[in-house]
């Protein structure tokens, strides 16, 4: 076989392929770069024509790692991420990543192979309906079987991931069709423009109105969300803050879309937020969401959710509009443009009553702040996630598992710049972190790379250290090891009785472990230890591993128990390691 | 409170799947659901009719949404329209029998759409309370109902009102469009709206 020009010509001029040079084709001219997959019998085709096309292959070890990876470089970057599996178990494998990238609203494209078309139907090897086993965890899905419709729909495939809410598509493509030829013309395969949504119409009565609410509120909060991070309005919305010297409450995925350092941030909300951030939240008379869904870890709660506060929702997806809290002015569409034609009406205003008023109910909190807890000689996890903050300065991207040191991270590492905390929010899926990260380091190829991983967490995709090596990735890895399911621990703890069933979990000598792999680590079990070891990772320019042996039994504190108000918290109890519970009064 | 939605959506496969699914997904029973062909061949028209809550019906439209094949969504509420279903109803009856089944159909404007020696076969258009009405006397009746067959309720809004989306779509079509099957190659000809995006129709 000659080989074949690779890249999309400018002109019209269709070139004659096979449909799996069809699928390299068309990413290229998408301007993918990377792709995350692992080969099989009913996609042999595609990773046969690879060679002639100038994209980056990075191998997984296991498929829900390549949706990861997909989804730490699309959080990283915000590009598009694209994770290749094969038909059957390899579709099946992806599942997870596709549901954690739903949730998240992350743009993916996930190409599966499938068996012949011809075969489709018969339970043929390897054969699964991944399509109708993705339905409701991806924002499309298509089965492609012919290799002239291959380009069209992958280019449709990338325009629905990243248009409106972004979210993963799913394109599976039968053998013949990779197999069959056709004419490839990527101009001619555009997408016809995406259908507008006929309920985004943020009215000018509706912004006249919330300008008004905006204008006459005494004590408005910003909600930051994820939102802001994909419409690219992290300088509106801080441009809006400044000018009426408005606090900033961040979800989980909305951390990094306004700079933790900036002094009208409040730090993250919702279940595990800080005290005062909650506290602001019930007295505000004011809620500015900007691009977040008030999911349930965020509200409490609901009925004594913000009593007296007045409800601006700055939200793209229609469908979240009063879905869990009633909100008194939706306004639905993109929210940098939202905020463009708001921010003109904002005169800046000097005002600071009610920022003094919230930083007075950070005073209380700071005294219960264990970073403030004299050192008996036992590590926190909080100390090293505050170590690693300073040590790398608040410049690293750091990539979190699910659990406790996720909220630990959300609470002591202060992102300033957007895109640096990749985490998953919605799905809260263990394993995460470290494909994530490999993702998010092929994005991002000059920033330093932490991963936050527990001892849990950890071993469910630590296979993909080897790709770490394979792919030659300097990626540094704090596993936050407490011998528990610490946030499975502390639930029971507090609501079990402490009966700990099933989560006290063993660990291989995660140093051993990495050694395995070629990788360097060490353990750190003291405080005094854990600067010395973050700065030999930081160091080296090899992936390194450090086993942070932390106090088994400590809590995220504060807590709102599920069903509590967002002001009823656990609060952790001021001698720090003996876990009372405790709830504050209204101040 | 029932929920009367009409979805134009993509004549494609797996569509309904979607439809349904979201439904399933949101955890509304369907009462009712038919589908078929719309003033245009590459568009099919449903009527759902689903249980939920009152002041669902935003977020169930705005869901429908969401799906890339739905093109547009009409939320009927308490809308003026007409709403018709059609039943088919077996009924046991020897030529002695028949009699007061024939009275009944002349009352309720039914048809006798099929005759057999042991039963007679009953063709009833209306709203959903007049087939009822039907089944109910038939079932006080001396003679057994055997079959029923029902097709859902279909909706249609009453005077000038049109789907925007297909307004739109007869201004980008040409008048004398040759009507050609649409195959999945011909995606990028059903140009849904032309123009500025930007600009909802």
């Amino acid at each position: 076989m000659t080989e074949k020009p690779a890249i999309p010509q400018e002109s019209s001029q269709p070139t004659r392929l096979i449909g799996a040079e069809i699928v390299w084709a068309t990413l290229a001219g998408e301007g993918v770069r990377d792709v995350f997959g692992y080969p099989g019998g009913a996609i042999l085709p595609i990773y046969d024509a690879l060679r002639k096309y100038p994209i980056r292959h990075v191998l997984v070890r296991h498929e829900q790692g390549a949706a990861h990876m997909a989804d730490g470089y699309s959080r990283a970057s915000g590009k598009v991420g694209v994770a290749i599996g094969t038909s059957g178990p390899g579709a099946t494998n992806l599942v997870t990543g596709i549901a954690t990238a739903m949730m998240d609203s992350v743009p993916l494209v996930c190409i599966t192979g499938q068996i012949s078309s011809k075969l489709l139907g018969t339970d043929a090897f390897q054969e699964v309906d991944i399509t109708g086993i993705t339905l409701p965890i991806t924002k499309h899905n298509y089965v492609v079987t012919r290799a002239q419709d291959i380009a069209s729909v992958l280019r449709e495939a990338f325009l629905i991931a990243r248009s409106g809410r972004p979210g993963p598509v799913l394109v599976d493509i039968t053998k013949d069709a990779q197999q069959g030829t056709a004419d490839f013309d990527f101009e001619a395969a555009a997408p016809h423009p995406h259908r507008p949504h006929p309920m985004l119409s943020a009215e000018h009565d509706a912004i006249c109105e919330a300008t008004q609410l905006i204008l006459g509120a005494k004590r408005p909060i910003i909600l930051a969300g994820h939102g802001i991070l994909d419409s690219g309005a992290m300088d509106q919305v801080r441009t809006l803050a400044e000018r009426l010297h408005i606090p900033v409450a961040s979800t989980l995925l909305g951390i990094s879309a306004f700079p933790a350092s900036h002094e009208l941030s409040l730090g993250m909300m919702g279940m595990h937020g800080e005290a005062w951030v909650n506290q602001a939240i019930q007295q505000s008379d004011l809620l500015i969401a900007c691009g977040m869904r008030f999911d349930d870890r965020v509200t409490g709660v609901l009925a004594s959710y913000a009593p007296n506060a007045k409800k601006i929702h700055i939200e793209i997806d229609p469908s979240e509009v009063n879905k869990n809290v009633k909100v008194d002015i939706a306004l639905i569409g993109d929210l940098r443009e939202i905020l463009e034609t708001i921010l003109p009406q904002i005169a800046p205003r000097k005002d600071a009553t009610w920022i003094r008023a919230v930083n007075a109910l950070k005073g209380d909190a700071a005294v219960r702040d264990i970073k403030n807890l004299p050192d008996l000689g036992h590590l926190y996890a909080a100390h090293v996630i505050h170590d690693l903050w300073r040590a790398t300065e608040g410049r690293a991207i750091v990539v979190t598992d699910v659990g406790q040191h996720q909220m630990w991270e959300a609470q002591y590492y202060k992102h300033d710049s957007p895109r640096t905390l990749i985490t998953s929010g919605g799905l809260g899926t263990m394993g995460f972190a470290l494909p994530a990260a490999i993702g998010a380091k092929i994005a991002c190829p000059d920033k330093e790379v932490w991963v936050i991983a527990g001892d849990g967490g950890f071993q469910m995709t630590s296979s993909e250290l080897s790709t770490v090596m394979q792919e030659k990735l300097n990626i540094n890895i704090a596993v936050i090891n407490n011998g528990f399911l610490g946030m499975v621990r502390q639930w029971q703890e507090f609501m079990y009785e402490g009966n700990y069933s099933c989560s006290p979990i063993l660990s291989p000598d995660f140093v051993k472990l990495a050694d395995a792999h070629g990788i360097a680590g060490a353990t750190v079990r003291k405080r005094a230890d854990v600067l010395p070891a973050v700065e030999a990772a930081r160091g080296s320019d090899k992936p390194f591993l450090i086993n942070f042996m932390v106090e088994k039994e400590d809590a995220v504190y504060p807590m709102i128990a599920p069903g509590s108000a967002l002001d009823e918290m656990i609060r952790r109890p001021s001698n720090g390691h003996n876990p009372l519970l405790e709830t504050t009064e209204e101040p | 409170m029932l929920h009367t939605f009409v979805a134009l959506v993509e004549d494609k496969p797996g569509v309904l799947t979607r439809v349904a699914s979201l439904f399933r997904r949101l955890n509304i029973n369907i009462i009712s659901l038919t589908v078929g062909h719309s003033e245009r061949s590459d568009v099919s028209r449903m009527t759902i009719v689903a249980e939920a809550v009152p002041g669902s019906g935003h977020r169930i439209k705005a869901s429908l949404f969401k799906l890339e094949n739905v093109l547009d969504v009409d939320d009927i509420g308490q809308l003026s329209c007409v709403t018709r279903e059609l039943a088919l109803i077996k009924v046991a009856a020897t030529p002695l029998t028949r009699g007061p089944i024939f009275q009944l159909a002349e009352i309720f404007r039914a048809r006798i759409v099929d005759l057999a020696p042991e039963s007679l076969m009953l063709e009833i258009t209306g709203g959903a309370s007049k087939i009822e009405g039907l089944i109910q006397v038939l079932n006080e009746g001396e003679n057994q109902i055997l079959e029923i067959s029902r097709t859902g309720r279909m909706v249609m809004r009453r005077g000038q009102h049109t789907s925007r989306v297909l307004d739109a779509m007869r201004l980008t079509s040409p008048e004398e469009e040759p009507v050609i099957p649409i195959t999945a190659s011909d995606e990028a000809s059903l140009e849904v709206f032309s123009g500025d995006p930007n600009h909802p129709l």
